[in-house]
């Protein structure tokens, strides 16, 4: 028996080869199609990228075409690297590591071991190319800026990383991406679908013609083109008046909550993350940790909205029935409301009622009709949280639903917030600075700006939004066009309006009337702190206003925090004034007014919590 | 003259075959220019095809040497061949990290081809002679120490699969008298081994203890006693426990990963599946028919590494399709049983244990290296007789037949 040993094992193996080759060969016919990739060769031609326009037709971002010197490394032969080095204008270290990537990346696809060319540099490398077998020059389309604003929102292109090739399997090495603001939103509308063609191979490589008579080719499909709704010369002013100082600017219009400017400095000119420049460019910024370029300020600052957070505390209260119209309560240069708790306010004409308390900003006032607005109900959770919904219904306390990428929720206490910050018990006026807008509650600069738009459509809004056509014909979305409505009745907002008009007449911001327009607005002067070596410190108060106009049938509304700016008036108020003033008549008569916001700085008062010496504020 | 009367001519037959059938396969993988000159020796196609015509006057040479010769001087082949294995540390050359191989100008000789048909030789001259017998155990540890003395000196080059094929060496064993248990056991440590990195030590634990109580349940009645399988129970679990201990902690990652990647535990065709997976992709888009000689895409597109030495049977499957993949594993496979055949009928115990060597040396090369092509044995490098490019290779294996053949046709001379 002992000699049958070598047939068992021979049939047996002969047997498990056969029935493994009948399978890969005859069964299984995914092989044949892997082969096929790999003997194919896809040539593809990229479409434009979609222009981008602002609401006015104004161009904002065309197109320009870029050189890529792609290789495919097993079509690579050994070559004199540093005279080519030399033509690309790298290190022949670089050039060495970008081919071992290659290798990894793939033997057989093409790897980018140099982005971006320039038309010069592309011109002489194309006489010196043919003697590089394995290397040839990609064009791509990069962006071409025709303005130097609005950064922050245009968002930029940039080539596509790991982590984008993983997550969608469109996109190939080398091949551009948008990344942040309009460019990441709406990057498959503006993308285009890019064409292919298919060659065969033969044995040493070379294209013998179209595969399969080209059935499997496309041809590309050309990027739509964009209108914002911002408004180009509104945003390039808003810019402007915000140089060396930082914060946002939000300018919404009322009627269809299209934003018509979104500033946030300190910015950057978009053009500096094109081509080349813009590894280096992003890296600086995204390591200035102190005054953060690439951050928006305007969608994701989140700063204690102050003073004109008043305006919703007194439309809350009406809408709850505590206080009457006419209703006088009495300053006595601030509110005690405990034994030894008291809130400060300022020195203005007393007993002031709804309209003159908002144009004089009384905390006094407010603090009292707050605490009336949480104490008409049972207890003060309850009276908490239905004063929350109001607060939440004018789109505060969450992300606002506009059509970018960037954002925060902001904050809105409510009862379960305060349930667990206090460990007790605990009343109304343990919240009493949410009536005047410190305290707890926080917002971005584009919430106070919508919300403020609530106010001067008395009651409702159209969420934010940046689009307003795609290749020329308007958005239909109806996120964007549906009314959000407020739970504050229409009536109650004509006699806040009355006094955030009063502001300019007689209030806060009586210096910084606009002649001939109507305008409305509110100041805002907002406490806030840092840490320096571990130690709380209060800085220079931020500066705020809000501010819609015209009063009636309001065109426009905006929001403007300044940081450190010192009282509302003093920069955002005049901030503010200015916009809607450019906006509305398209030119500025206080050229006294521009002039002083140009002229001055606030760098010195970034620069203090950095000096490591002692500082003072609010000067 | 009277040998190649009495030759077999049906083995030659079929190894022409398979050499004309290998030299195309490597002119296929190796042909890189577009006006091929075949007898271009500086090409490795055109080096082969040297080889395979100086293989005629080696054959020549074996076959006038006198039969009794190789008995004889069995032992004297086999020191000399483990001197040479020896003198490699010294003067070999060191060509991708192993030091196997002795260069004459552009030519390189690796010795461990050579060492097989030496140690072939050693084996059958120790089996037969006096009061040997492989019941006896102290015989079994001398022919142990005859097979390992060459894969020792091979670890050192180090060229595991060459090593390896040694085992191929319990075939003959086996058919002289080796008892069964050496298989027997053999047989389990592998398949515990494996199934233990499969499916988990606990499993494999639980099943060995379920079978050895049906079994025993069945032989209740013959009164069996109970030790011996209790103590063969608690060495196979113990074993299974410690096969997890030797996979994680001896072997090295790379090798962690060819089990792991036959076992089906893992993918990874862009790392260490990569050849693997290559060399499926040329074998399965091959077709029925193949896409003919020179055609192959994944061939001479260069996908598959190594393909022209460990990996040729991919082209083979590629160009020629399922026709010509099965017809090489036929040839291949008829050639082993003639092999058989004409060992079975030696008189000379010496002629046949020296012909199931041979059958078993081509059978390990054939099995291991085919499966691992087609992906149903772990990466291991071992060359295909015949086939994979190497003269070293192809006279390493010519010797080994031709002596058998030369053995064979003097089988009634005694």
């Amino acid at each position: 028996m002992r000699k049958l040993l070598p047939f068992l094992l021979i049939s047996l193996v002969a047997f498990i080869f056969l029935g493994r080759l009948v399978y890969l060969q005859l069964i299984d016919d995914s092989y044949k199609e892997v082969a096929l990739e790999f003997s194919t060769k896809k040539v593809y031609d990229y479409p434009q990228r979609g222009y981008i326009f602002d609401r006015n037709g104004e161009l904002l971002v065309a197109n320009q075409p870029a050189y890529d010197v792609m290789a495919v490394p097993l079509d690579v032969e050994p070559f004199d690297t540093i005279a080519f080095a030399e033509i690309l204008n790298i290190s022949p270290e670089r050039l060495k590591n970008q081919l071992r990537k290659a290798w990894v990346y793939s033997p057989r696809l093409p790897y980018i071991i140099t982005p971006q060319l320039t038309k010069k540099e592309y011109a002489y490398l194309q006489e010196q190319l043919h003697k590089y077998d394995g290397f040839y020059i990609q064009k791509r389309q990069l962006r071409d800026y025709q303005t130097n604003s609005g950064a922050n929102f245009l968002g930029y292109i940039a080539e596509v990383n790991q982590r984008d090739l993983d997550r969608n399997p469109y996109y190939q090495s080398g091949e551009l991406i948008g990344r942040q603001g309009v460019e990441s939103q709406y990057e498959e509308i503006l993308r285009g679908t890019r064409g292919v063609k298919y060659y065969q191979r033969d044995n040493f490589n070379r294209n013998i013609g179209s595969y399969e008579n080209g059935v499997f080719d496309t041809i590309p499909k050309k990027g739509k083109d964009l209108t914002l709704t911002i408004d180009l010369a509104l945003q390039a002013y808003g810019e402007k008046l915000m140089q060396n100082k930082w914060g946002g600017i939000v300018a919404l219009e009322p009627e269809t909550g299209e934003i018509l400017a979104l500033v946030s400095a300190p910015s950057y000119d978009p053009d500096d993350l094109v081509g080349r420049k813009r590894s280096r460019n992003y890296t600086k910024m995204w390591y200035d940790s102190i005054s953060k370029p690439l951050f928006d300020r305007g969608l994701q600052a989140m700063y204690p909205p102050g003073s004109p957070f008043k305006v919703f505390t007194g439309l809350a209260a009406l809408q709850e029935g505590v206080v009457g119209l006419n209703e006088k309560f009495s300053c006595y240069g601030g509110y005690s409301y405990g034994r030894s708790d008291r809130m400060g306010c300022h020195a203005h004409a007393s007993p002031v009622e709804m309209i003159s308390g908002i144009a004089y900003s009384c905390n006094s006032y407010f603090a009292q009709v707050y605490r009336r607005t949480i104490e008409k109900f049972e207890t003060a959770p309850i009276g908490i949280e239905a004063w929350s919904k109001h607060m939440k219904s004018f789109g505060f306390g969450n992300f606002l639903g506009y059509d970018l990428k960037v954002g925060r929720k902001g904050r809105i206490p409510d009862s379960t917030y305060y349930n667990s910050a206090y460990k007790f018990k605990w009343y109304a006026t343990a919240t009493l600075s949410n009536a005047i807008g410190q305290g707890e509650i926080e917002t971005t600069p584009i919430q106070l700006a919508n919300a403020i738009a609530a106010v001067a459509n008395r009651g409702w809004f159209y969420r934010p939004h940046i689009l307003k056509e795609i290749d020329g014909s308007a958005i239909k979305d109806s996120v964007y066009t549906v009314k959000n409505k407020t739970t504050i009745d229409e009536k109650y907002f004509e006699p806040v309006i009355d006094g955030m008009h009063d502001v300019y007449k007689y209030g806060t911001a009586r210096y910084l009337q606009v002649e001939g327009i109507e305008i409305c607005g509110k100041t805002g002067t907002a406490e806030n702190f840092t840490r320096i070596d571990g130690e709380r410190k209060q800085l220079t108060d931020h500066s705020i206003f809000v501010a819609f106009a015209p009063k009636d049938n309001p065109k426009i509304a905006l929001a403007v925090f300044v940081e450190n700016g010192g009282f509302g008036a003093r920069y955002a108020g005049k901030i503010a004034s200015l916009m809607v003033e450019k906006y509305l008549k398209g030119n500025i008569s206080r050229t006294d007014l521009e002039n002083w916001i140009l002229t001055h700085s606030l760098e010195e008062e970034y620069a203090k919590p950095y000096s490591g010496e002692e500082f003072k504020i609010n000067q | 003259m009277k040998t190649l009367l009495k030759i077999d001519w049906l083995s030659i037959l079929i190894v022409l075959l398979l050499i004309a059938m290998g030299w195309a396969t490597i002119y296929s993988t190796t042909l890189a220019e577009e006006q091929p000159n075949v007898f271009d020796t500086s090409k490795l196609y055109g080096k082969q095809l040297l080889w395979i015509g100086m293989s005629f006057f080696l054959v020549i040479i074996i076959l006038s040497v006198e039969a009794k010769f190789y008995q004889r001087f069995a032992s004297v082949i086999y020191i000399l061949a483990l001197l040479v294995l020896l003198g490699l540390p010294f003067f070999g050359k060191t060509i991708a990290g192993q030091t196997a191989w002795y260069s004459f100008g552009s030519f390189s000789i690796q010795p461990a081809e050579f060492v097989k048909a030496a140690a072939a030789l050693a084996i059958a001259k120790y089996l037969t002679g006096i009061n040997v017998s492989l019941k006896n155990f102290k015989n079994q540890l001398q022919v142990l120490l005859l097979m390992l003395l060459p894969m020792a000196l091979i670890m050192l080059q180090p060229d595991a699969g060459s090593a390896l094929m040694y085992v191929a060496f319990i075939i003959p064993l086996y058919r002289e008298g080796l008892p069964g248990i050496y298989l027997i056991i053999g047989a389990l440590i592998i398949s515990i081994f494996l199934t233990t990195i499969k499916f988990g030590a606990i499993y494999v634990s639980l099943a060995i203890l379920l079978l050895s109580i049906i079994m025993l349940y069945f032989k209740r009645k013959s009164k069996p006693n109970y030790a011996l399988p209790f103590l063969v129970v608690a060495l196979c679990i113990g074993f299974s426990f410690a096969s997890n201990f030797i996979f994680d902690k001896v072997l090295q990652p790379h090798h962690q990963d060819r089990f792991e990647l036959i076992l089906g535990m893992k993918s990874d065709p862009l790392g260490a599946e990569y050849n693997t997976y290559h060399s499926k992709v040329a074998i399965g888009s091959g077709g029925l028919t193949g896409k003919g000689w020179l055609q192959g895409t994944q061939t001479t597109g260069k996908y598959v590494p190594e393909q022209h030495t460990d990996y040729i049977f991919s082209a083979v499957g590629e160009e020629w399709g399922f026709v010509g993949s099965s017809l090489v594993v036929l040839l291949f496979c008829s050639l082993m049983f003639r092999f058989w055949f004409l060992a079975e009928r030696q008189k000379s115990p010496f002629n046949r244990i020296y012909g199931y060597s041979v059958l078993s040396i081509l059978f390990f090369h054939f099995a291991v290296n085919i499966g691992m092509v087609i992906g149903i044995f772990p990466t291991v490098g071992i060359p295909l007789p015949f086939f994979s490019y190497g003269g070293s290779g192809l006279w390493g294996t010519l010797i080994l037949i031709f002596i058998f053949l030369k053995l064979d046709a003097k089988r009634m001379d005694l």
